[in-house]
């Protein structure tokens, strides 16, 4: 009788026990500025990460998601609901969703993603050591392994030429990177501007024989008329390089660049840091680690130059036209 | 239902739009002019605040210089219609997709952040109000005082005059009014409110944003209609007291259905369910009055 009592006073303390270190689920809300590929690839990546890391939806974690459908005052109004409903961590996507987010609380830890310039829109101030609730992935390209690949291939080539459109802000801003990042290797970079389409091939135009091999970065002007700079490159045997990998399948010679739900992965280690313990101002700002490089062996030929075989080995995509 | 935080984030955002919603009241209400301005003009004011606020000048002047940038769009669309005869809702869109350019210009980048500089709001920060509690407390005043000098305004001989010429513009005329004047001074004033409003979202955002104005129109439409539902406008002053109620009220209810996922209504059907409110408030008066109409016909 006793043994039968103590038996279930056991149990009992067994299941009190047992619900106390079950938790409640952690709470991740997520706003993103506008629903669009890159941007919806991003949640999907953060949401797999954490699956990855054992956070099971429903029982480890729930997902609150909101799109602001572009409409600022909206995203104010999620970032309010958010920060009033207290969850574990804010992943906030795109600047604008993150300035809203960041201006409405200073205590619920924020993830930010997808954020190009993270000191310029004023999220973090030391990029290494975020200080306070914030940190966060940003899309800012990789220039110096761009510079690293591009050098990989042609490492003769002192004189690197770009087409850039000025009147483009974030364009401007990664030339004035790239030039930077250039001087520290002693190359010069010279540029050629389009303020359109239409300009882009007279820009092009204007580096031969100024240049040695041409690098183009995710301009939106000057990517829309990629095949006009390809097409000058293939005339006067200058290798264009770029940011991006769908230019190589339209004829660049290599392309070291990152998808948008690798950057949401990414995203994902880093709440998944937040949720176990760790605070955001310790967690420094860091960029996209996963690259992959695609090749055009056929587009190199063409612009008086052969891909070195370990090259072609270690792409992660061989385009064959 | 709604957390404290989250209404406290629509009454400040709605009194915010009740600066927009005076505005579209003058143009729409008082001088029959439907002016699209404010799309852009709403973010002219943002980016004049927040440039000027970087630039190191003081919040409450670069608030100030916002006000006046808004006045000159407004005064360009109004031009363009009364001297050089375009048609107002056509000199209005010429405006608004200008500034966009010119809105470029004067951030010289697409957002410009102002998470960490000295704004109208910071100093009240330190009153012992809660965080969320200070920008209510503040847009609060902000509306009172301009519905109070709108008001006023509204009163005065000019304020007749320009009323007037919204009503009956020949009539006007014939009284002596110079009509081209009102409508030039009308929408000056209103776009002056819009970018007001602009330039304390962007500070109360943190940001100012080159695309911060799309949908600027509607909201402030619904927003006045809203409150003309709710309460009637017989008078300015209940007009006024309208604009910002139904503005407030637009909030509350996307506050709600950002809540609503048991109704299964998500953000994304915000614009569907805007328009259709819109029109429903715009609709229904008049299907009352022809209901009421017939129903009399017919007992007859």
């Amino acid at each position: 009788m006793t043994s039968y009592t103590l038996k279930i006073a056991f149990s009992a303390l067994l299941l009190v026990l047992a619900s106390a270190v079950q938790a409640d689920p952690k709470v991740v809300a997520v706003t993103q500025i506008v629903e669009h590929p890159a941007l919806d690839a991003v949640y999907q990546g953060i949401k797999d990460q954490l699956k990855e890391e054992g956070y099971a939806e429903g029982s480890d974690v729930t997902y609150m998601h909101e799109s602001a459908q572009a409409n600022t005052a909206t995203a104010s109004q999620i970032a309010r609901k958010f920060v009033g409903e207290q969850p574990d961590v804010i992943v906030a996507i795109a600047t604008p969703s993150a300035q809203t987010v960041a201006a409405a609380t200073r205590n619920i830890p924020v993830v930010f993603s997808a954020v190009t310039d993270p000191v310029g829109a004023r999220l973090v101030s030391n990029m290494e050591k975020p200080g306070k609730n914030i940190t966060g992935i940003t899309d800012m390209l990789p220039l110096d392994k761009h510079l690293d690949m591009l050098l990989r291939v042609t490492p003769d080539a002192k004189r690197i030429g770009t087409v850039y459109n000025p009147g483009e802000a974030n364009a401007v801003a990664l030339i004035e990177q790239l030039e930077e990042r250039l001087k520290a290797r002693d190359l010069t970079l010279i540029k050629a501007a389009a303020t359109k389409t239409s300009e882009v091939l007279g820009a092009a135009r204007s580096l031969t024989g100024k240049v040695d091999a041409i690098y183009l970065t995710t301009d939106n002007t000057v990517i829309s008329a990629a095949e006009a700079v390809i097409s000058v490159g293939e005339r006067a045997d200058i290798p264009v390089f770029a940011a991006d990998t769908a230019t190589v399948s339209r004829g660049a010679v290599a392309a070291l660049g990152f998808d948008y739900y690798d950057v949401g992965r990414q995203t994902g280690k880093v709440v998944s840091r937040i949720l176990s313990g760790e605070n955001p101002g310790d967690i420094p700002v860091s960029g996209v680690e996963a690259l992959s490089l695609f090749v055009n062996p056929a587009a190199a030929e063409r612009m008086g130059i052969e891909l070195a075989p370990d090259v072609i080995e270690d792409a992660e995509e061989v385009i064959e036209n | 239902m709604l957390s404290e935080i989250a209404l406290y984030g629509a009454f400040e955002t709605g009194l915010i739009y009740g600066l927009v919603a005076f505005g579209i009241y003058l143009s729409f209400r008082v001088l029959h002019f439907p002016d699209l301005t404010v799309d852009g003009s709403f973010p002219l004011g943002a980016a004049v605040a927040a440039v000027l606020i970087i630039g190191g000048y003081n919040p409450w002047l670069a608030t100030g210089a916002a006000i006046i940038a808004g006045m000159a769009a407004g005064a360009v669309t109004a031009i363009l219609n009364v001297r050089l005869n375009i048609l107002n809702l056509l000199a209005s869109i010429l405006t608004m997709i200008a500034l966009y350019s010119v809105n470029l210009r004067i951030m010289g980048r697409p957002n410009i952040a102002l998470l960490t500089e000295e704004t109208v709001l910071t100093p009240w920060y330190d009153i012992g109000l809660e965080f969320h509690q200070v920008p209510v407390l503040l847009f609060f005043i902000f509306a009172i005082v301009m519905l109070f000098l709108l008001w006023r305004f509204m009163q005065s001989e000019t304020g007749l005059a320009m009323r007037a010429t919204g009503a009956n513009p020949r009539m006007a005329r014939a009284q002596g009014i110079a009509t081209g004047w009102m409508i030039i001074l009308g929408i000056a004033l209103s776009n002056g409110l819009v970018a007001l409003a602009g330039a304390l979202f962007a500070q109360s955002q943190g940001a100012a944003d080159v695309t911060m104005g799309v949908g600027v129109i509607v909201v402030g439409l619904a927003s006045l209609i809203g409150g003309e539902a709710v309460l009637a406008p017989r008078s300015v002053l209940r007009a006024l007291v309208a604009c910002i109620l139904g503005a407030i009220l637009y909030r509350i209810a996307i506050a709600l259905a950002l809540n609503a996922d048991f109704i299964g209504l998500k953000t994304q059907d915000l614009n569907l369910v805007t328009a259709v409110l819109v029109t429903l408030a715009i609709v229904l008066p008049n299907a009352r009055h022809s209901i009421k109409n017939f129903l009399s016909r017919s007992r007859t």
